[in-house]
């Protein structure tokens, strides 16, 4: 049986390919890297929207890269069920490709922040966290400067009915409504979150934490039983 | 509107030129004209004028820089050495690490925000332009007393400079120094550091060999950034609107830098490059004349042809610019195009502006007209070199009189180890380290608070040989110990980044520094300067690691009144199993707390004469450097033999700091008694050489051992475990208590 096969795109300015890459290797599967100029998904089973500065978070983070060639394949896939992740900049990029509700707006203390932020998994029923239990508490970093989720009340409130707040922080670390870290589709494929669980993969880099791995865990068991 | 062009100048031999506004003194102006044969044309004065000022041409500093290479200790690991745009070393299994540490400092204090960031970006290209793929940057800062107003502006403007443009670069910072110190209120210094790694096969130079291969600069549009001088120029020599009012500092835009470094490593991979050479201070003038002199000797320039930003700039602006995120590579007309493909698909402008020759003549035209024909080298390399006055300042012998150990002592170590742990210098960094990304590229292994940054190295570049090596970098200085003897303080600078690398378990293996002195002009801080050069040749020499390369930042003054002298060292060191790498601090409970290395009594100079009583005077403590060799020794063997859980430096605030910042690694407490019968000289000295370990119990003796083979005194202090830091008879404090009091002290000053 070949390994299942996730999408990790590179746009302009994208900083944390590599790391995406590292971690669906290391959970066994195969990382195909997707080109932002390429308009093809390389028939990919899922795909891992990385963070980063994508075209230097020029006008408003993500603005500019849900217009590359690629999105025009990535956003009709995603609609019809394929699995799709994005961290940091790559859940800026799923919302203002409106395949995620809301916006990530400046930090409440206006610096970027970079630390290992504790994180409650709300939501399991998605193909990124059905290795996670709900309510569990994981340790992943933060990284960002952009990360407070708003929403008006009415999509805040729809969120919350169905189920689609996946993450949400222990201790607020930049004013997000409703402490949300990470959100999904109502499908549930498409999911969403500031935190970087490739950057808590192994024991000797990166965060003091290998909670990450349970997202590559997941999204490939579900790949390899589909 | 005239344009001054070769001819013209030869024509008018007697047009008053702004030499002297341009920082030129009457006999380097001479000098040009001798070199010619004629008057500069405006042009040829803009390259002389940047290329021979300090910076760029380190007169002052050259005389006493060469030290570095005739006492360079014989090392087999220096693969590039001083010259460079920055030094190569070998790091075994087929890598090389290059590395380097260049100030921003003036910049940084006129605008801070910008001034930090292009700091950064202006490293990474000099780790660029030697064919390696940048993979982590450091910052070693220096601030006005933390409570002056003005450092309320610098320092927040600084760190979020080096925060937005390092992150946006995608390169982890893993570690560095803050430091504040009144001497620096209006001079702050910014200090950037940044390694790169590559294959030892992939080496790139700044040279230009070949007749007829082509010059492409690539990169961002030119504009009008950091060129106050040329505007000077133009409004002596022309009458046109260019002279508008130009920004001093430069702009930075870190999105093109990122691109410009995936699309140098591609050209690097298709092998498309012969040399390369990035654009930093002098822009143009510095890559053309740099390249033209290092290879066949000649180059045609079409200045016309440097894409612009402002098609209002004159040749001699264009000269002059500083714009950020440029780079200069020479081509052979066969790799043309594909050179130019891989720019495109990385939207890189790439435009070829010349071609290398064998006339031995730099030659710039301006649409048809020549209006630079110089000797390249005459700029690049023959420079004034000036033997500048030096003498001991007036006051030194009764600074060097008024010794620490004269200040009252104090009765409550508890309530003193609490003031230290709490003030600006001591208290910890967090404010400033967590607007950095430490995480991105997935290969740290430590960043700060650890005492040095460590990374792996194995994922770095494509087609190199697997490795479990690893890397460690740390910078350190000490402006007090430096000022009351910069011989020492120099010494002591090194000793302290070779220990902090040391204690990681990796083997120190190279220097870069960053010399920052007042105005070389007085004869008193020359003296600092000669004095600490030399200081750091001789301990290089000791210690066995070779100066790489750096950079010398003069005029760190406010008025007649110079910063502290303020050598920074950086050390680079390797370690062959990564995964070996020792954890900063108390990392779990039972451990046996260990003291290696010898305490005197040294306060002069420490943090506890500089906060307890404002005190600046006697002698810095000893720079021991056998016992440093010996410490270090011990150190990395301990750690490849799988002895030690953890590790930290001793070093500002002595023993007490360090068991309280190891207490706060991982929150475990650690109950000890001291091994001398002075508590507060145990506890508040700084004596070099020593660090603080933790074994396993079983593991005691085979580390008691290891010191006795290398006569590296060794004190079991105690154990670890518990919620407090509990010395016998003498202090107890809640972990909690301290940790409240070292991270509470910068958000209550900077929000």
């Amino acid at each position: 049986m070949s390994a299942a096969r996730v999408g990790v795109v590179t746009f302009p300015g994208t900083l944390d390919d590599q790391d995406a890459a590292r971690a669906v290797r290391h959970a066994g599967g195969e990382a195909v890297p997707l080109w932002h100029a390429d308009p093809d998904l390389k028939g990919v089973d899922a795909v891992f929207l990385p963070g980063g500065f994508s075209y230097g978070d020029y006008l408003r983070c993500g603005a500019i890269s849900r217009f590359a060639p690629l999105m025009e394949e990535l956003i009709p896939a995603a609609r019809a069920g394929l699995p799709v992740l994005g961290t940091c900049n790559g859940f800026q990029i799923l919302c203002e490709a409106h395949l995620l509700p809301g916006a990530l707006m400046r930090n409440a203390s206006l610096h970027y922040i970079c630390r290992d932020q504790g994180v409650v998994v709300e939501n399991t029923a998605t193909p990124w966290t059905a290795d996670f239990t709900e309510g569990q508490r994981i340790v992943l970093p933060i990284k960002h400067g952009e990360g407070r989720y708003v929403a008006d009340e009415a999509t805040l409130a729809a969120l919350e009915a169905n189920g689609q707040v996946v993450f949400r922080y222990v201790g607020n670390p930049n004013g997000s409504l409703n402490d949300i870290a990470g959100i999904r589709n109502e499908a549930g494929n498409i999911v969403g979150l500031m935190p970087h669980p490739e950057h808590a993969v192994e024991d000797l880099t990166g965060a003091p934490s290998t909670d990450g791995r349970g997202f590559f865990t997941s999204i490939l068991k579900k790949l390899v039983n589909a | 509107m005239n344009l001054d062009t070769v001819k013209r100048a030869a024509d008018t031999p007697g047009e008053r030129q702004p030499y002297a506004e341009l920082g030129m003194k009457r006999d380097e102006y001479d000098r040009v004209r001798e070199i010619l044969g004629r008057r500069p044309t405006s042009s040829e004065l803009a390259i002389y004028s940047v290329m021979w000022s300090e910076h760029c041409s380190y007169k002052s500093s050259k005389v006493h820089l060469r030290q570095f290479g005739t006492k360079a200790p014989k090392s087999d690991a220096l693969l590039v050495g001083m010259g460079e745009n920055a030094g190569v070393v070998d790091v075994g299994d087929g890598w090389a690490a290059t590395f380097k540490i260049e100030s921003h400092n003036h910049p940084s204090y006129v605008e801070p925000h910008q001034g930090a960031a292009t700091g950064v970006g202006g490293i990474v290209r000099d780790i660029m332009s030697m064919g390696a793929r940048p993979i982590a940057v450091m910052d070693s800062l220096r601030f006005g007393g933390a409570d002056q107003p003005d450092t309320r502006r610098v320092l927040p403007g600084v760190v979020e400079g080096i925060s937005h443009y390092g992150n946006c670069l995608g390169l982890p910072n893993i570690g560095g120094e803050v430091v504040f110190d009144p001497c620096y209120i209006g001079n702050p210094l910014v200090n950037a550091l940044c390694v790169g790694l590559l294959r030892k096969d992939q080496i790139k130079l700044a040279t230009a060999p070949g007749p007829g291969n082509k010059v492409v600069l690539f990169g961002a549009l030119t504009g009008p950034d950091g060129i106050g001088g040329a505007s000077v120029l133009a409004s002596a020599t022309f009458e046109d609107e260019s002279q508008a009012k130009r920004p001093s500092v430069q702009v930075g835009d870190p999105f093109m830098e990122k691109l410009l470094i995936e699309c140098c490593l591609e050209l690097y991979q298709a092998d498309v490059v012969v040399g390369i050479q990035d654009l930093g201070a002098a822009g143009v003038s510095c890559a053309t004349t740099e390249l033209a002199a290092k290879g066949t000797g000649g180059m045609d320039v079409q200045l016309d042809l440097v894409p612009l930003r402002d098609p209002s700039l004159r040749p001699e602006e264009i000269l002059m610019s500083e714009s950020q995120e440029r780079m200069m590579a020479v081509v052979t007309p066969d790799d043309i195009d594909a050179f130019m493909a891989i720019c495109t698909k990385w939207d890189i402008p790439a435009t070829v502006i010349g071609e290398v020759t064998d006339t031995g003549r730099l030659v710039m035209t301006w649409h048809g007209e020549t209006i630079v024909d110089i000797p390249p080298g005459t700029a690049a390399d023959e420079g004034p070199v000036y033997e500048r006055p030096f003498a001991e300042p007036a006051g030194q012998a009764a600074l060097n009189a008024a010794s620490a150990a004269e200040l009252p002592r104090p009765e409550d170590l508890r309530a003193t180890l609490l003031q230290l742990f709490g003030s600006p210098n001591l208290a910890s960094k967090e404010w400033v380290t967590s607007q950095y990304d430490r995480y991105v590229r997935g290969n740290t292994v430590l960043a700060q608070p650890a005492d040095a940054g460590v990374l792996r190295i194995s994922e770095a570049m494509p087609g190199a040989e697997e490795t479990t090596r690893g890397i460690a970098l740390a910078t350190d200085g000490n402006g007090r110990y430096a000022r009351l003897d910069p011989y020492a303080g120099a010494q002591l600078a090194l000793s302290e980044a070779y220990r902090n690398v040391a204690v990681t378990g990796a083997t120190p293996l190279a220097v870069t520094n960053c010399l920052n002195f007042g105005s070389p002009e007085d004869p008193e801080v020359m003296w600092q300067f000669a004095e600490a050069v030399r200081g750091l040749a001789d301990a290089c020499k000791i210690l066995g690691v070779p100066v790489t390369g750096g950079n010398v930042s003069f005029y760190n003054q406010t008025g007649s009144t110079a910063i502290h002298p303020t050598p920074v060292v950086g050390v680079l060191g390797v370690i062959d199993d990564v995964a070996k790498r020792v954890r900063s601090g108390f990392t779990g409970e039972g451990d046996r707390v260990v003291l290696l290395g010898e305490t005197r009594e040294e306060l002069s100079g420490s943090e506890w004469a500089h906060v307890a009583h404002g005190h600046l005077g006697g002698l810095p403590p000893v720079a021991d450097l056998e016992a440093e060799r010996a410490l270090a020794l011990v150190l990395t063997e301990a750690a490849s033999r799988g002895l030690l859980t953890g590790s930290h430096d001793l070093s500002d605030g002595g023993l007490a700091v360090a068991l309280a910042e190891a207490c706060l690694a991982r929150g475990v407490g650690c109950a000890v008694s001291l091994p001398g019968d002075d508590a507060f000289v145990d506890l508040f000295s700084e004596s070099a050489a020593r660090a603080l370990v933790t074994v396993r119990p079983e593991a005691f003796d085979a580390l008691a051992e290891l010191c006795a083979a290398h006569e590296v005194p060794c004190y079991g202090l105690g154990g670890t475990g518990g919620g407090t830091l509990a010395v016998e008879g003498v202090l107890e404090i809640p972990v909690a208590e301290l940790r409240e009091v070292h991270e509470g002290a910068l958000p209550a000053v900077f929000g």
